[in-house]
């Protein structure tokens, strides 16, 4: 299987994780402050900055845009219960 | 009515003789439809209300339009609606200003609609999400505008203009501002719970207590917002500011941003400078998590530059605590397993972390056990719910610690001191 390298740099830590994981799978997990709320894609708490490796996450939902823009999201901010990391390297941090 | 003598009813003690028993007139062209409910005495669950609150609403009458701004609590709708027939037809309302969608304020929406759907709801890009699951199936019938800082409606020779005032104290706060007559309609920011019919700051009782317990309650938590909120306030020319809780402040309105300043800052003199600081708590029952909790202390201690504190939970008070925490980079529980649980202790603190901002913070929990330890699992769990960061594993033992895992202890405090000054050694590992 497909594998993607995910760095949280509020807790300097680089998981390998099978292509599709979504980050918030990842970050509760170990931890980074990027934290869920309602897991559904429409509360906008899990907001997260996407430093580096923008172009190795699918590509946001009608719903994601939505929310994104209803929470007047930065250009590199994705939500992380509804990204999904397709392979490659990608950097993140809690918005 | 009132009883002939004893206790007067209920209701008539804070309703003073000059109440509000109809609109009142604010300012020019500014008129108050809103609805007193004194005999409320807890809010939202979390509140108490001495003297119960008020639901405040307006209208704005231009020479080509009318807004109203803001709408009350359900159980009040014909009160509002009452008000509102008084000083303008349903036909004539061109605007609806939703400040902030929480149930008080938007209970007379759905009915205020239904009786004039044709005019323009403006609301901020988050309250739209809130507006959707107000409105359902109803959403797609109606004019909905989503307003940002600068944004404008004319009501002809009046203008409302929108400043974006997110989390103070939901995500979807906005505040208005009547430009000709520098009003400022702020929703929740500078409000509080208190009723005196009497409406007016310069002419109702004495609400300090008031403003400052709400302010704790409600915005404390969000003081990073309110200060942001507060910023696009400031350089405004404001005359009057006029929330949708309490009294109008007409007189002075300046000192209420000024008190606001004030209640945002640090409660506590900084004794750190630049340091980082790490709080550790404990409860211990035979002394095994205190012994824990000396090491952990003894090894986040090492670090320079990282400020240690350690308390033992049972030796103090919740209030104080939060105080200590809200300016904290990092925190540390300890605590036993007893009876498959966190010890109340813990929980007590832990529970009232929600009146503060611990985002981004610092977490860890660490505990002896004797049988199965879920304790520390159940904190790290909490933590993350508090939006705290908790990269190091929490750290159990059983019964009494060894040599060996005492110096684990001290490993986990130097572990949390990296974390908290940003030496930890980045790691890659694959994933759990």
């Amino acid at each position: 299987m497909a594998k993607a390298k995910v760095t949280f740099t509020d807790v300097s830590l680089t998981v390998n994780v099978p292509a599709g994981t979504r980050i918030i799978e990842v970050s509760e997990k170990i931890g980074s402050g990027i934290t869920y709320g309602c897991r559904e894609g429409e509360c906008g708490t899990c907001l997260t900055h996407v430093i580096e490796g923008g172009e190795n996450l699918s590509e946001p939902s009608a719903l994601e845009t939505r929310v994104l823009k209803e929470n007047l999201a930065g250009q590199n901010d994705r939500l992380a219960c509804q990204c999904q990391v397709l392979g490659g390297e990608i950097k993140v941090r809690p918005a | 009515m009132s009883s002939s003598f004893g206790s007067p009813v209920r209701g008539e003690l804070a309703l003073p003789a000059s109440a509000a028993t109809g609109p009142v007139r604010v300012a020019d062209r500014v008129t108050w439809i809103g609805a007193l409910d004194p005999d409320l005495r807890t809010f939202d669950i979390i509140l108490k209300t001495a003297n119960g609150t008020t639901y405040n609403a307006y209208t704005v009458h231009g020479s080509d339009g009318v807004a109203v701004i803001d709408t009350v609590k359900q159980e009040f709708t014909d009160t509002f609606l009452a008000h509102l027939e008084q000083v303008v037809g349903y036909d004539q309302i061109t605007a609806l200003v939703l400040n902030h969608l929480e149930p008080d304020h938007t209970g007379a929406v759905p009915e205020l609609l239904r009786r004039a759907p044709h005019l323009k709801i403006y609301v901020s890009p988050r309250g739209v999400q809130v507006l959707r699951a107000l409105l359902k199936d109803d959403f797609d019938t109606y004019e909905i505008i989503i307003v940002t800082t600068g944004d404008t409606v004319s009501l002809g020779d009046r203008t409302l203009r929108f400043l974006t005032t997110p989390y103070v104290h939901w995500p979807d706060t906005q505040c208005t501002y009547l430009e000709e007559q520098n009003l400022l309609f702020t929703c929740d920011l500078l409000g509080c719970h208190f009723c005196d019919g009497r409406l007016f700051n310069d002419k109702v009782g004495d609400f300090r207590f008031s403003f400052e317990y709400y302010f704790d309650h409600i915005m404390r938590p969000f003081k990073r917002f309110v200060a942001q909120a507060l910023d696009l306030i400031e350089p405004l020319d404001i005359d009057m500011i006029v929330p949708a809780h309490g009294p109008i402040l007409r007189s002075h309105p300046r000192e209420y941003i000024l008190h606001y300043r004030r209640l945002i800052k640090s409660r506590l003199a900084s004794e750190v400078g630049a340091e980082k600081t790490l709080l550790i708590f404990y409860v211990s029952a035979y002394g095994a998590t205190s012994q824990m909790a000396y090491a952990v202390y003894a090894g986040a201690a090492e670090t320079p530059d990282v400020r240690v504190s350690l308390f033992d939970l049972q030796g103090g008070e919740v209030l104080p605590f939060i105080d200590l925490i809200e300016e904290a980079d990092g925190l540390a529980f300890g605590t036993p397993t007893i009876n498959g649980d966190a010890v109340r202790t813990v929980w007590d603190l832990l529970s009232s972390l929600v009146d503060i901002d611990t985002k981004g913070k610092l977490g860890a929990a660490f505990g002896s056990y004797g049988w199965t330890g879920e304790a520390v699992a159940m904190v790290e769990a909490r933590l993350q719910g508090l939006k705290m960061r908790t990269p190091e594993a929490g750290l159990r033992i059983k019964l009494h610690p060894t040599e060996d895992e005492l110096e684990q202890c001290r490993a986990f405090g130097r572990n949390l001191a990296a974390h908290l000054t940003g030496r930890n050694a980045p790691r890659e590992i694959d994933m759990p």
